[in-house]
Formats: structure tokens, C-alpha cells, sequence
């Protein structure tokens, strides 16, 4: 019989013996992106620096969220490239497998390549974020010291994440074509209360009335706490008391549950997607 | 002969129904959208497309399989569903071995150089890193995009439609299939590249097995095949030897409204 769907085992092997697939199509798209650009692949390293200007004009200079918050500029530049990276994994995932029916419709793969290898992309494009960041630490006096380090388990986690809530996105975008139309006004709002370019804790402060309820847990969902670690890894004026209790357990554990949930979760429907 | 026949795909009764969403019959107007939400009336924007009606056939090892029909009447929706890419809505198809369509253009990326759509197309059928290696040559001999010059380092977009084609056919012909299912293909490309990928599906065949055709071409059909099926508006109307098939079709072509009186030449 034609299509049938595998057992869990079965895929995740598959899905090794892809691996190669896997990471040369993430490779494949970063470099087919600014292939046009008469600077190449230059932009990948002026696109979020561009970014990271705008926002600190915007928010820094503009509207000036940065009272109260020591270190503004890699404050907010960091929360800007951790953000984009949860943010562009979603929609990443929303169209890994809509935006890709010809190549799910002619060859036998599976599925889950695409997701994984989207999100496999923006953690490439956020290699170049982090060597842009890496300059603007230092030039506003962040020098490198071996708390850096504490970087690499927390994007690790992260990663995890990221993937875990492509494969779910994937899922429902291939089922929903029309979320993709949705996602960008629901990023924005989750952009706004995950603290990118201001601090949760600070702002709540400030507004009387806000159970502290809901603070709390706008400091311990996922996209919050992704970034709040990398602040607490990169920036030494950014203490372990600004960061929720139990900070390593919630970002391994969301990193975990995301990632098994969602692989699950877009497994179970492996032989419907590309069938319209 | 006929005793030791082995099939390869039986397709039994197969029917197939796609639903697409937004061939709307009325007005597509954003407030005529609102008002059906308004007043909850089913989902208007729906349309089911009855593409193949209850087609049966089966195929042997060694055989190259021609699919002819008109435009629309569902050859390449018969073939997806025989590569197993499409659930087909009644009706079953058994295969032996695993179907791939000659569709890795989908999985090549126009802004990439020639070499890395090589190796990013054979690993997304499946290759190893070490295999599509091996094959890396050849392929690129095979496609002959560098008899001109070096083209295989020049981004894909800046080729010509035949180099494109060329190039496509000698990656997804690189790798050993079972049933090989090939869309309208070898339309493309000159008269010597024809010519060889006409050799390359007889090697395939001797290797493997069975060879799926779907062409507009009757003279690819007729060379290439030795049994052709020939698909009208979803159903089968004819199944045989090649050249009966298709002198069959290009009467029915040459006339186009087929009157009684056409089938009266046998």
C-alpha cells in the first residue's frame, strides 16, 4: 500500500538518515535569500543590525522605555535577535509545509524535514545576529568574560523550543492555510508583553492594579524567558534577581515539552500533509 | 511470457476527489464573504474536483507505461496517486516497491548555483551525502550543461528553460527506482538530449522495473513505450500496446467533436 504512516520509531529514523537533507536545505534557503543583493551575503549581518537601530530609535529614543533599565542598547538589541528568533521559527513553521506543497506532493520524505530544517535556518541567521551583537556589546562596554557562556545551554534550550512550536505550527498550518494570515498580529502582541524592549517587571511596576499573578506569568512563558537568560548570560548589569524563580528548570522545560509535544503532535497527522 | 509476469502496481477501481478551497461561484467579494459568515451558510468557497473516475489497470516489471489523454483529464493525479503522494477517495492501489515521481525540480532552488542544486536535490531523494557524490559526475555529464562552458557554477535561474530541464531530468535519472512515474519531462531539451534520456529510461526499465510516461508528445509515447493508457475526462478509455493507443487518440484529436462515424477506421 502507498502512504501509510510510520511508527514513531520508524520516523525518527527516517528522520536520521535525512539529516543530510535536513541541513543542506537550511543552508540552501539562508543562501538563496540575498542571492539578488548586490551586497550578497552582507546582508545577513546588516539586516538585524538595521533592526536593532530602528527599535533603539523607536523605543530608546522615541518613547524612551529605557528609564530604569541599566544597559539599554544590549538590553534591548539582545531582546530584539532572541525574539526574532522565536518569532520567525512560528512562521517559519506556519508555512513549512503550505509554502512547500511542490516539494511534499513530489517526493517521499518525511514531513517533519521541513519544519526542522526552517527552524534549522533561523538558528543559522542567528549565528550572524549573534556576531553582530557580539560587536555592540563590546562598543557599549560589555566585555567578553566566561559568564558568556551560560549563552550556549540557553540557546540550546531555546532551539528546542523553537522546533517544538514549528512542528505544531507546521501541523495546523498545513490544516489552516488562513493562520498564516493570523500569526503576525498574534507575534506582535506576544512580542509586546515578552519584555523585548522594555522590562516586564519595571513596566508592571509602574501600572498599580496588575495582579501579580499575571506578571509572574509573563515572565515565565517561554519567549520571556528565553530572552531574560540570554540578558543574564551577556549583560552584567542584568542580575539573577530580574529573572523568574527556577529559571533553568522552566527553560529546559519548556524547551522539552514544546519539543516532544510538537513532534508528536505533527507526527500523528504525517500521511495527510500535501493532500488537499 | 505471460507466466512470469511480475506486477508492479495494480491500481483497482481508483477514484479521486480533491477539494479546493476558494473556487468560489459566486461573487468573491470581501462583503459577500462577511454576509455568508453572518448568516453561517456552509462552507461556499469549496469545490470538489472529481479528477479520476474508477480507473483500473496493472503494470509488470519491465514495462514502459505511456499516459495520454487531453489536458485535465487527470494523468498526473493518476500518477501521484500511483507514487502514493495523493489518498485516493475509492478504490485501492498496491504497489511493489516504492513509486517516486521524476519531481525533484520541486526541491531545487533557482537562486542556487547548478552544483549545489545537484547535491540538494539527490540528497532530498534520498541519497546519502556519499552517494550523491558518486553520482555527481555523472549527472553533470549526463545533463551536458557544461559542454558550453561553465554553466554548472552559475545560479539555476540563469538558465535557459531546456538547460533547466536537462538538468532536472539527469538528477532525478541518477538515482535506482522501482517504479519510475515521469511527468511531461522530456518535452524540453534538443533533439540529441532526447535521445539520451530515451536511453537512460531503457535503462531504468532493465534495472528495475516499471516506467510511467505522461507526455503531450505522441512520438515520445510511440518511442519510448510499448504500452500506453489513454485517460478522457478521468476514466480510462483505452489500454494497450502504444501505437494502437495512440493512432486510437490522434484520431479522436484530430476531430473535435467525435462524431459517430470516427471510430469506423480500425
Amino acid at each position: 500500500m502507498s502512504g501509510a504512516r510510520p511508527t514513531l520509531r520508524q520516523y525518527i529514523g527516517q528522520l536520521w538518515s535525512r539529516r543530510h537533507f535536513i541541513t543542506t536545505f537550511a543552508t540552501a534557503k539562508l543562501t538563496a535569500q540575498y542571492s539578488q543583493a548586490k551586497l550578497g551575503q552582507i546582508w545577513q549581518i546588516m539586516t538585524p543590525l538595521l533592526n536593532a537601530i530602528v527599535y533603539f530609535f523607536i523605543f530608546g529614543v522615541l518613547l524612551g522605555t529605557k528609564k530604569g533599565v541599566p544597559d539599554y542598547v544590549p538590553f534591548l538589541v539582545t531582546g530584539v535577535f532572541i525574539w526574532t528568533y522565536t518569532s520567525s521559527s512560528v512562521t517559519a513553521g506556519t508555512r513549512a509545509i503550505s509554502g512547500n506543497q511542490g516539494l511534499v506532493r513530489a517526493l517521499h520524505f518525511p514531513r517533519a524535514s521541513l519544519p526542522l530544517s526552517l527552524v534549522l535556518q533561523q538558528l543559522q541567521q542567528l549565528f550572524f545576529s549573534m556576531c553582530a551583537l557580539v560587536v555592540i556589546l563590546v562598543a557599549f562596554g560589555q566585555y567578553p568574560r566566561f559568564h558568556w557562556a551560560l549563552a550556549i545551554p540557553a540557546l540550546i534550550c531555546q532551539s528546542l523550543f523553537c522546533a517544538g512550536i514549528s512542528l505544531i505550527m507546521a501541523r495546523l498550518g498545513a490544516k489552516t492555510p488562513d493562520i498564516a494570515q493570523l500569526m503576525p498580529f498574534i507575534l506582535r502582541v506576544w512580542m509586546y508583553t515578552s519584555g523585548v524592549m522594555w522590562s516586564v517587571e519595571k513596566l508592571a511596576g509602574s501600572h498599580e492594579g496588575i495582579p501579580s499573578w499575571v506578571v509572574m506569568a509573563l515572565r515565565c512563558q517561554p519567549a520571556a524567558v528565553y530572552i531574560d537568560m540570554m540578558r543574564y548570560a551577556l549583560i552584567d548589569s542584568f542580575h539573577a534577581n530580574q529573572l523568574p524563580p527556577h529559571v533553568w528548570a522552566l527553560c529546559l522545560g519548556w524547551g522539552l515539552l514544546f519539543f516532544a509535544g510538537g513532534f508528536v503532535y505533527f507526527w500523528r497527522a504525517e500521511e495527510s500533509y500535501g493532500r488537499g | 511470457m505471460a507466466e512470469e509476469r511480475i506486477p508492479t502496481v495494480v491500481a483497482d477501481g481508483v477514484h479521486i476527489t480533491y477539494r479546493v478551497h476558494g473556487a468560489k461561484g459566486g461573487k468573491g467579494s470581501a462583503t459577500s464573504a462577511l454576509s455568508r459568515i453572518v448568516s453561517r451558510r456552509p462552507a461556499v468557497g469549496v469545490r470538489e474536483v472529481h479528477a479520476v473516475r474508477g480507473v483500473s489497470f496493472a503494470s509488470y516489471r519491465g514495462e514502459a507505461i505511456g499516459l495520454i489523454g487531453s489536458n485535465g483529464s487527470g494523468k498526473s493525479t493518476l500518477l501521484r496517486a500511483v507514487a502514493g503522494l495523493q489518498v485516493p477517495s475509492a478504490g485501492r492501489i498496491y504497489t511493489a516497491g516504492q513509486p517516486s515521481l521524476l519531481g525533484v525540480n520541486a526541491a531545487l532552488m533557482a537562486d542556487l548555483t547548478g552544483e549545489r542544486n545537484v547535491v540538494l536535490g539527490g540528497l532530498a531523494m534520498g541519497m546519502s551525502r556519499r552517494e550523491v557524490k558518486d553520482v555527481y559526475e555523472d549527472i553533470v555529464d549526463f545533463s551536458g550543461i557544461n559542454e558550453k562552458g561553465d554553466f554548472i557554477s552559475l545560479p539555476m535561474r540563469t538558465y535557459s528553460s531546456g538547460m533547466g530541464a536537462r538538468l532536472r531530468f539527469s538528477i532525478a535519472a541518477a538515482k535506482k527506482h522501482d517504479v519510475l512515474l515521469i511527468d511531461e519531462a522530456l518535452s524540453t531539451g534538443d533533439a540529441k538530449f532526447q535521445a539520451r534520456s530515451k536511453e537512460r529510461i531503457g535503462q531504468l526499465r532493465e534495472q528495475a522495473g516499471t516506467v510511467f510516461l505522461v507526455s503531450h508528445s505522441n512520438k515520445a509515447i510511440v518511442e519510448t513505450c510499448d504500452r500506453a493508457l489513454w485517460l478522457e475526462a478521468g476514466t480510462l478509455r483505452m489500454d494497450g500496446p502504444a501505437a494502437e493507443v495512440v493512432a486510437a487518440y490522434e484520431e479522436f484529436t484530430a476531430k473535435p467533436k467525435p462524431k459517430p462515424k470516427a471510430a469506423a477506421r480500425k
